[in-house]
């Protein structure tokens, strides 16, 4: 302590040229602030380097090669100039009508999960069924759900109902089920307890608490995760028709294998104005939802 | 303890109760105009998505036989045969179930560090320049605004079938997805440090490597992992199109009707992803306890 402050100079960056000047004083007075606990310091170099040597590893085993990549820019490039200008050659009337199935798709699909998995939320909360049993199997049962990809779920449903956009809307109602069950769930348990037991001391029924303690508090948040949902379907929903179950993703694969690339980059073009306005007014939407409640 | 309720003169208690009915049924009113419009849209896209529910009610013992078919014959005096038997491709399939969470893994890491880069032009308090934030944050949305299988279909054809393309396609659409959650962390930063910084002179990557990174570093980790959970998913239909992974063996399973393979391959790929779920939401807990200690 006994070192002297040299006199702070004035002028540009003066206090980092003298603080760099007297560094090592800098050090000797304040050694806690230098000090590196050696834990904190593995951590930091060794996670890093794991994670480089498994991505090293990972592009090992997937046959990575540097030759593939340059031919791939290069036929990217190509295909880049290919897509100038985008144009719809005359099938702008079709991408339409498939876009509109898209949306369908998407709503319908988001809808129906969201009432489905409505009333089996309450069963996977704990504070409306304190039994474990109960909650616990429901809530494996939304993670089965959700585990399964919605192509993987569209496969399945053209197995019964055949090929074709009704398809596409049961699987992404199935896979939704998945993850509203388990946003509900968690949006029931975050709720305030105080108007439930106000109702149970003014003599509510079971029921009445959760009509009139619970749904009031959770529907603002249900329904903003319902609309960020059908942002979301509407982007996974125009791939649906790669396996067959409608929608303007047929058209997308269709004309990318036959390098029909104006086209294709027409209908991406198209893709991406359609979800921008449901994005915009979604959130509109979901602005005026939370705002009313101020979000639980 | 019996307190009386005081009951207010009827006039006043007629006036308070017409408000109330009125304002009640300007409620309904509202709901009813609500549902009113849904179910317009309901009839709407139910005829463009060519929704048919008795086709549904009547196919749908297909679904419970369809399901039924893919389930194994397990019998307790020979199960571990059985097993086997059901099992009887569990070598390669393993492999290509490694193969999936490679290129889920890859796809993360890549894109993550792509995203790290991009993230700092994209956010309001870090970047002054217009221009710069609106490129930047165009950029990011395209990224993830094309699903990622579209990007894959294209690479296929440029890169040639196999595992890169699933890794190239997941890469960019985890930039997009991963870079607007990390510029949104940037964002609700503390400033105090950064001015701090700023006014001692530091240099922009010097702000960003001691007064950014420090607050960031645990709300990126805990995206990133979330990314990797979704990532998972996503490479396991990489296959679908030729992107690597064990979505083609699923498909192939499917399409030719090989019942108990289709079961196999799906629990697995559920199994799987349940796991890394937990796994991660575990981690995720712990960084998002370390930023509250903080």
């Amino acid at each position: 302590m006994n070192t002297a402050v040299p006199a702070i100079s004035p002028g540009k960056r003066a206090i980092r040229e003298t603080a760099l000047a007297d560094l090592d004083g800098l050090k000797q007075r304040h050694p806690a602030a230098f000090a590196k606990s050696a834990a904190r310091r593995i951590l930091m170099i060794g996670l890093p380097l794991a994670m480089v040597l498994l991505a090293l590893a990972a592009m090992v085993w997937l046959d990575f090669s540097l030759v593939r990549i340059w031919n791939g820019l290069h036929r990217l490039g190509q295909f880049a100039v290919l897509m100038i200008p985008p144009a719809p050659e005359g099938r702008f009337m079709a991408f339409s009508i498939a876009l509109g199935e898209t949306l369908a798709i998407a709503f319908l699909g988001t809808l129906t999960a969201a009432i489905l998995a409505f009333p089996v939320a309450f069963l996977a909360a704990k504070n409306v069924i304190p039994n474990i049993f109960v909650h616990f199997g429901a809530r494996r049962t939304f993670d089965v759900f959700r585990s399964v990809d919605t192509l993987i779920w569209a496969l399945m449903w053209i197995n019964v109902v055949g090929l074709g956009p009704f398809a596409g809307a049961l699987a992404i109602a199935c896979a939704d089920f998945g993850a509203f069950g388990k946003l509900f769930s968690e949006a029931i348990e975050a709720t305030d307890g105080k108007a439930t037991e106000g109702i149970a001391a003014s003599g509510g029924s079971k029921a009445h608490q959760v009509r009139f303690g619970l749904v009031p508090q959770v529907l603002p948040v249900i329904a903003s995760q319902v609309l960020y949902f059908f942002e979301s379907n509407v982007r996974s929903a125009t791939i649906i028709g790669i396996v067959g179950a409608g929608g303007v993703g047929a058209y997308l694969t269709e004309l990318i294998r036959v390098l029909e690339l104006k086209q294709v980059a027409f209908l991406i073009l198209m893709i991406l104005v359609t979800v921008a306005v449901i994005d915009f007014i979604s959130s509109k939407l979901r602005m005026a939802v939370i705002g009313k409640s101020k979000m639980v | 303890m019996a307190t009386a309720i005081a009951k207010l003169p009827d006039q006043q208690a007629a006036a308070l109760s017409r408000a109330y009915a009125s304002s009640v049924a300007a409620k309904r009113m509202k709901t009813l105009g609500a549902f009113a419009v849904l179910l317009v849209l309901i009839v709407i896209s139910g005829q463009m998505a060519d929704i048919r529910p008795w086709k549904l009610i009547t196919n749908i013992g297909n679904f419970g036989s369809f399901i039924g078919r893919t389930l194994p014959t397990l019998t307790f005096g020979n199960f571990f045969a059985d097993l086997a038997n059901w099992y009887w491709n569990f070598g390669a399939w393993f492999r290509l179930l490694v193969e999936t969470i490679l290129i889920a893994y890859l796809g993360t890491f890549l894109g993550g560090i792509l995203a790290f880069c991009l993230c700092f032009f994209a956010s309001a308090n870090l970047v002054r320049n217009k221009t710069t934030r609106f490129v930047a944050r165009r950029f990011l949305e395209f990224c993830r605004t094309v699903p990622d299988i579209v990007f894959a279909l294209i690479f296929v054809i440029a890169f040639g079938l196999g595992p890169m393309a699933g890794v190239l396609a997941l890469t960019i659409h985890t930039v997009g997805a991963l870079g607007k959650l990390f510029a949104e962390v940037v964002e609700n930063i503390d400033m105090k440090p950064v001015e701090g910084l700023q006014a001692t002179g530091a240099s922009w990557l010097q702000v960003v490597r001691f007064g950014v990174l420090p607050q960031v570093s645990s709300g990126f980790a805990s995206y990133a992992l979330l990314r990797f959970e979704i990532n998972v998913r996503g490479a396991g239909v990489m296959g679908f199109v030729g992107a690597g992974g064990i979505g083609q063996e699923f498909l192939i399973a499917i399409r030719n009707f090989y019942y108990t393979d289709v079961s196999a391959i799906l629990l697995m790929i559920i199994t799987t992803v349940i796991l890394i779920d937990l796994g991660t939401e575990q981690v995720r807990h712990r960084l998002i306890g370390m930023e509250r200690m903080r």
